[in-house]
């Protein structure tokens, strides 16, 4: 494959990476998993019905598996490792962003799987829409396919998160 | 036996609080490592070579456009396997590689190892298999008495249960044959590992995901030729199961490829490897004739049951019984006749997915309660509750129900739940039928209610001592808890926290790796890992809490009976003892094999005491159907359940609302579509599972709490009855609002569209 591969460089998170002799094949999400060692996008479909492998790139969400990662030279790619110091509505040094910690007090969690995923689609969801309905919540997190938890406990989660954020600043966290 | 309270309170998060998981904060962040995320310094990759013949003799396999390609480094076929050359969960028929016979479409034929993810693809590309395509078998009525697909014959298991009067006639007889498509579990973390081996190269630790980890190293080791104590299994991050990851998938493979390769190994299966990769449940063909007097008692119910086991035996035979004992629901049946069947064909093979059986003769038996009360002008709610089980009262297998089961209290609750309001006419175009598609014309819409009851045994049955082994240590006020159990979601791991802090007053309990290492956990199935390693987790917290207590008593000179441990002290009753967990300076610890009470295999007759405890949960479903488009929107769905006691609230919402989706998938959309063996849509673009915009609300009715004697806390497993009596509830929800008859789950547009055009 030697004549397949390229050197090239990607911005993550605000770090440049080196990308060394890369296979021209791989996607944005392998190289982000199995290159960067960022592997908080996941991989369940790798063909972009499932949305486990969202990503942020130059501000749009997108599926990481439908991207080649020599296609994303130059552009600005946030991943869920980063989400908690990027989020304007965390408390500062709050481990956690707004939407990552309602998702634990909310028990949206169960296998995880596609966690790291929706955390991306509602931080999307919630800039764009601040106080969306339900309707809203549902259509905007039905690219993001869950078996655990019937998506109960995730709308709750959004709920939450969108009051959090909603709150007049100083008024503390949850 | 007793039920036991917790005698030790104080800490926050024990049981019966929604104690938060431990892992939750690590899953929201990124960092929780599944088994797809493990990596090693020199690590190759592996990918297996599939068939695309659902029936094929192997004329010749020629690996040597495989070794060509550079950076391949190992290639495997049967051949290559030192040990024992079949395995399998019940009975080892599956050959590790496929043996001379494809006997099912995505069987493994070779394994190769290489340094890039792709190179190893190609290898599996560049194998020449030369086939002779047979013809496959793949209807499962014609496999009973077809010529055998392998050396044990087609048969898995044929199982008669005959109960009472054989003869007798009820006074009103309704008939009707049922269909169940195949589901697949459709987790969402793929099948992965990583395997490492040894210095030495005679033995190796695999890292993966599973249900079982016991059960993959004893199948492993087994072919592998190598002790069971050279064969570690630890168990990594785990995406979702429901049933699918109980068999051994790709275990064997990636451990013979780091054995033979003597490097780190990783393997990561594709979606469609996933769906290929692993049993899915049964379909199943179901005939039904039911038996009642005039003012409405069942009389008898006669049943015949064809299970497409596929191609190897996996849990076929178990299936085939969970159907067979529970497949006349929770209802008091004096007189049955049940025949079953779980078959061999060329088809997928299927083994466990949450419910296991159970869920297919729900839609038999809660279709056919709901004809038989039309047929005697009865409401179908007040059928159920009038022939509703109760403690005391026999199952068709004979066996006496001495446990809990509070079938009337489940179906009360949520009868007495109110209907959600009609919002046809000022719904939002979104939420109607078909949705974004916009399509629905509101007056097509007809909304249809329907309610169904379910239920099935929690544990291994018919004599499987499923035990499981917990330790304990307490040392400096620091309690840890090891078991081999698997979590895969489900929120074990919060339960042993809660149960550590409930027993020792503590705040902070550490969960050691789960491994082969201790004893097993039995697997993460059944409704059985609260009951079974809850248990064994309480009964080794126990015995340590009595260790620490005798040890006290010993040095102050008083009577254990005076001492407890609240809040993390060991106090005395007159309170003139009170020191903290952390000033005993000793290690205290044990390690617990927990069992629950023995069962015994059906007989002849398919009598006998071959279950531990049972579960009943009830569904009923709103929904909405433009009958002219044959497209649907479940509105609502309604639950309550017997659950014993409910240990996590939060989680326990969890389990319900997510076995609810499940069953609305097999209802309206869930199927392996295949074509003489092939499956069709292996992908998420067409094997739809539900979306968040197809989940309607789950209302939790009630949980039912009548306490379960010999259950650690009173609690029954709650993992499989939310996915068991939903699908028949939304499928009688549609038969409401079409008037008709849909005899098969999932139901289709066509079957509504082109039903009404007859």
């Amino acid at each position: 494959m030697n004549s397949e591969t390229l050197t090239y460089r990607l911005t993550v998170n605000g770090v440049d990476h080196r990308v060394e002799d890369a296979w021209l094949g791989e996607s944005l999400l392998y190289v982000l998993r199995e290159r960067l060692r960022l592997p908080g996008a996941k991989n369940a479909c790798e063909q972009g019905e499932c949305g486990s492998c969202s990503v942020m790139v130059d501000g749009a969400l997108l599926c990481s598996c439908l991207v080649l990662g020599a296609a994303a030279v130059g552009s600005e790619i946030t991943t869920v490792e980063a989400i908690a110091t990027t989020d304007p509505y965390a408390e500062p040094g709050a481990p956690l962003s707004t939407v990552q910690q309602a998702f634990v007090d909310a028990g949206a969690v169960q296998c995880g799987f596609c966690t790291p995923g929706l955390i991306m689609a509602v931080h999307d969801l919630l800039d764009r829409l601040p106080d969306p309905n339900d309707l809203e919540i549902r259509e905007a997190i039905s690219g993001n396919l869950c078996r655990c938890t019937g998506y109960g406990r995730i709308f709750e989660a959004v709920r939450i998160a969108a009051v959090v954020r909603n709150r007049p600043r100083g008024e503390g966290a949850a | 036996m007793s039920v036991e309270t917790p005698v030790v309170t104080g800490s926050k998060h024990r049981i019966g609080t929604s104690a938060p998981r431990p892992d939750g904060v690590a899953k929201v962040k990124g960092d929780f490592e599944f088994s797809s995320d493990l990596w090693a310094e020199g690590m190759l990759w592996a990918h297996i070579l599939r068939s695309p013949h659902a029936s094929a003799r192997i004329v010749s396999i020629d690996l040597s456009g495989a070794w060509k390609i550079p950076g391949v480094r190992t290639v495997l076929t049967q051949d290559d396997v030192p040990g024992r050359k079949l395995f399998g969960l019940e009975h080892p028929d599956q050959p590790v590689f496929a043996d001379g016979t494809v006997r099912y479409y995505g069987e493994a034929l070779a394994a190769v190892a290489a340094d890039h993810p792709e190179t190893a693809r190609r290898a599996c590309e560049a194998i020449n298999v030369t086939y002779e395509v047979l013809e496959p078998l793949v209807d499962p009525e014609a496999a009973i008495t077809a010529p055998p697909l392998h050396p044990d014959g087609n048969i898995f298991r044929h199982l008669v249960i005959r109960h009472g009067d054989q003869n007798i006639v009820g006074d009103v007889t309704i008939e009707g044959t049922y269909e169940v498509g195949m589901q697949d579990q459709a987790f969402l973390g793929p099948e992965s590992g990583l395997a490492i081996p040894d210095p030495d190269g005679a033995g190796l630790e695999l890292r993966v995901s599973t249900q079982w980890l016991h059960s993959d190293m004893w199948q492993t080791a087994a072919s592998l030729g190598l002790p069971e104590d050279r064969v570690r299994f630890v168990l990594s991050g785990v995406g979702g199961a429901f049933g699918g990851r109980e068999d051994v998938s790709m275990h064997i493979h990636l451990a013979l490829l780091a054995l033979r390769s003597r490097r780190p190994v990783k393997i990561v299966y594709s979606r469609l490897e996933s769906f290929l990769g692993h049993v899915h449940r049964h379909p199943a063909r179901m005939w039904y004739r039911h038996h009642a007097t005039r003012a409405g008692d069942l009389v008898r119910v006669e049943a015949r049951l064809v299970f497409d086991g596929g191609a190897y035996a996996s849990t076929s035979s178990a299936v085939l019984a969970n159907a067979a004992c529970f497949g006349t629901g929770p209802y008091k049946v004096p007189n049955a006749t049940v025949e079953g069947w779980a078959v061999r064909t060329n088809n997928p093979s299927c083994g466990a997915m949450r419910g296991f059986g159970a869920v297919q003769t729900c839609f038999g038996h809660e279709s056919q309660m709901d004809k038989l009360a039309d047929a005697l002008g009865l409401d179908p709610i007040e059928f159920r509750r009038r022939n509703a089980l109760a403690t005391g009262d026999r199952l068709i297998t004979g066996q006496k129900i001495t446990g809990a089961l509070p079938v009337r209290e489940v179906i009360d609750a949520l009868a007495a739940h109110p209907s959600p309001a009609d919002t046809r006419a000022t719904d939002d175009m979104m939420a109607r039928p078909g949705g974004a598609g916009r399509t629905a014309d509101v007056d097509h819409i007809q909304r249809g209610y329907g309610f169904a009851l379910g239920w099935k045994n929690l544990m291994f049955a018919e004599g499987f001592d499923d035990y499981s082994t917990a330790s304990c240590t307490v040392r400096g006020g620091q309690v840890s808890i090891k078991t081999a159990c698997a979590e895969v979601g489900q929120g074990f791991v919060t339960l042993v926290e809660q149960i550590g802090r409930t027993e020792f007053g503590v705040d902070e309990v550490t969960i050691e790796q789960s491994d082969t290492t201790i004893g097993s956990a039995g697997s993460t199935s059944a409704s059985r890992q609260t009951w079974m390693s809850g248990g064994a987790v309480k009964a080794a917290c126990d015995s340590v809490r009595a260790k620490i207590l005798q040890h006290v008593a010993v040095r102050h000179g008083v009577t254990i009976d005076v001492l407890e441990i609240r809040d993390g002290h060991i106090v005395s009753l007159n309170r003139e003892i009170d020191i903290t967990l952390a000033d005993i300076d000793e290690t205290f610890t044990d390690t617990i094999e927990f069992h629950h009470a023995p069962t015994v295999h059906l007989d002849d007759d398919g009598q006998g005491d071959a279950h531990v405890s049972f579960a009943v949960a009830a569904h009923r479903a709103v929904v909405d159907v433009d009958t002219g488009l044959g497209l649907l929107r479940v509105v609502e769905m309604a639950t309550s359940q017997d659950v014993g006691r409910v240990l996590n609230p939060l989680q326990a919402i969890g389990q319900l609302e997510g076995g609810a989706a499940q069953g609305l998938g097999l209802a309206v959309m869930e199927e392996i579509v295949l074509d003489k063996g092939r499956v069709r849509n292996p992908s998420f673009t067409d094997y739809l599972i539900p979306t968040a915009l197809d989940m309607p609300t789950v209302v939790i009715a009630g949980f039912i709490e009548v306490p379960e004697p010999g259950a650690p806390y009173g609690a029954k497993g709650i993992g499989e009855p939310p996915t068991i009596s939903s699908t028949p509830a939304i499928a009688a929800a549609i038969r409401n609002a079409t008037g008709l008859e849909l005899p098969r789950v999932p139901v289709r547009p066509q079957d509504i569209v082109f039903a009404k055009l007859r």
